[in-house]
């Protein structure tokens, strides 16, 4: 596979060298001279001096037979051009790009840049992951699927625990996908009984998330804020 | 017409004013905030005080892009300093805010060329140069005669 990767920074330099060791063809582009003369001196001529977004060095770094192009410069505005381009003008069928401030991610969306990877974003989500104790822990959104996931604890007293899944009374458009307890986790049927302690995985049409983390929490309100 | 104007440097200041003057309200956006200095150059009162308005943020917040009054505006103009910038900005100006007129100006020729093809309104000055140079050497001269 040939991958043009666009930004020497942490990101871009450490997955060309990955790319290069997998056995994979890479041009890494950096527009930064100091930059460049450090990373030439490990990747040699798979490390090419210039600005990446202007076309003429894309083209020079062969971006026309490129299998997949990775955009990931530290600067978003760039990156969602380069990515524009890669795939609108020269046909480039597998994009990436890295998205920097979480807050670009609408723009990144709005014109159609897809998929978009956010270093803060992860930490975020890991740290969610690691520190659950704060409500329903998001943890897929499928933008395109219009469907949310979301893991909850089951509060003892809550209206589920002790409540079979279909007695539960969860809106339509919200549907229990999977029990964790005691380490394992299974699939229910509409019988299945919930207990106090467990943790649910739900899948949600946007917007049910509010309406169903009630079923789950003590109206003691038990839970950190 | 209500115009929005990203980027507050010799141009971006120059239209704003020129606008303003013929009587269009006027709303300028800018990281800097000391770039008001530029729309009030040669005033006797301050921007404001002349009916123009002024936000400091960058176009890619779109909390600045709201409060400059993107929402009603009839036309945008992008000029910041950097092409990248001004092209997404413009694209955002245009596809999510539905602004009606949208003109952008692109240093580059060649993304300029591209992104005009692909229906933005885009300006560009470099290419404006190259043809106005050429014209004004090549105009009314010949090759020179050999001085014996």
């Amino acid at each position: 596979m040939y991958v043009l990767i666009v930004g020497a920074g942490k990101v871009g330099w450490n997955l060309a060298r990955e790319l290069i060791e997998r056995g994979h063809e890479v041009t890494l582009v950096e527009s930064n001279r100091g930059r460049y003369a450090t990373v030439e001196e490990e990747l040699g001529h798979c490390v090419q001096a210039g600005d990446g977004s202007e076309l003429w060095v894309l083209e020079r770094a062969g971006i026309e037979r490129a299998d997949m192009v990775i955009a990931a410069t530290g600067d978003d505005e760039d990156n969602i051009l380069i990515s524009q381009v890669g795939r609108e003008k020269y046909g480039v069928e597998r994009i990436i790009a890295r998205c920097n401030n979480p807050r670009n991610f609408q723009h990144f969306e709005l014109l159609g840049v897809k998929p978009v990877v956010s270093a803060t974003d992860l930490i975020l989500r890991l740290i969610e992951h690691e520190v659950p104790k704060y409500g329903p822990l998001h943890l897929l959104d499928l933008h395109q699927e219009r469907l949310e996931i979301i893991e909850l604890d089951v509060d003892e007293g809550s209206s589920a625990a002790g409540s079979r899944v279909e007695d539960v009374g969860l809106p339509d458009g919200a549907l229990v996908i999977s029990i964790l307890r005691g380490g394992a986790g299974f699939v229910p049927t509409g019988e299945s009984v919930i207990e106090g302690g467990d943790e649910v995985l739900l899948v949600l049409d946007p917007g049910l998330e509010d309406s169903v983390t009630g079923f789950f929490t003590s109206a003691a309100g038990t839970r950190a804020a | 017409m209500f115009i929005v104007i990203v980027g507050c440097g010799r141009v971006g200041s120059a239209v704003a004013k020129s606008m303003l003057s013929g009587g269009h309200d006027v709303s300028v956006i800018d990281e800097d905030p000391e770039a008001i200095a530029l729309l009030e150059k040669g005033q006797d009162r301050s921007w404001e005080e002349l009916g123009g308005s002024f936000t400091v943020g960058t176009a890619l917040e779109l909390d600045a892009l709201l409060e400059a009054g993107i929402e009603r505006a009839d036309a945008f103009v992008v000029s910041t300093d950097g092409d990248n910038t001004n092209l997404v900005v413009a694209q955002i100006a245009q596809r999510r805010f539905e602004v009606p007129k949208v003109v952008v100006r692109v240093l580059d020729p060649a993304r300029a060329k591209w992104y005009r093809e692909q229906g933005l309104s885009t300006i560009c000055p470099t290419q404006t140069a190259i043809e106005l140079l050429e014209e004004a050497v090549l105009d009314g001269v010949g090759d020179r005669q050999e001085v014996a």
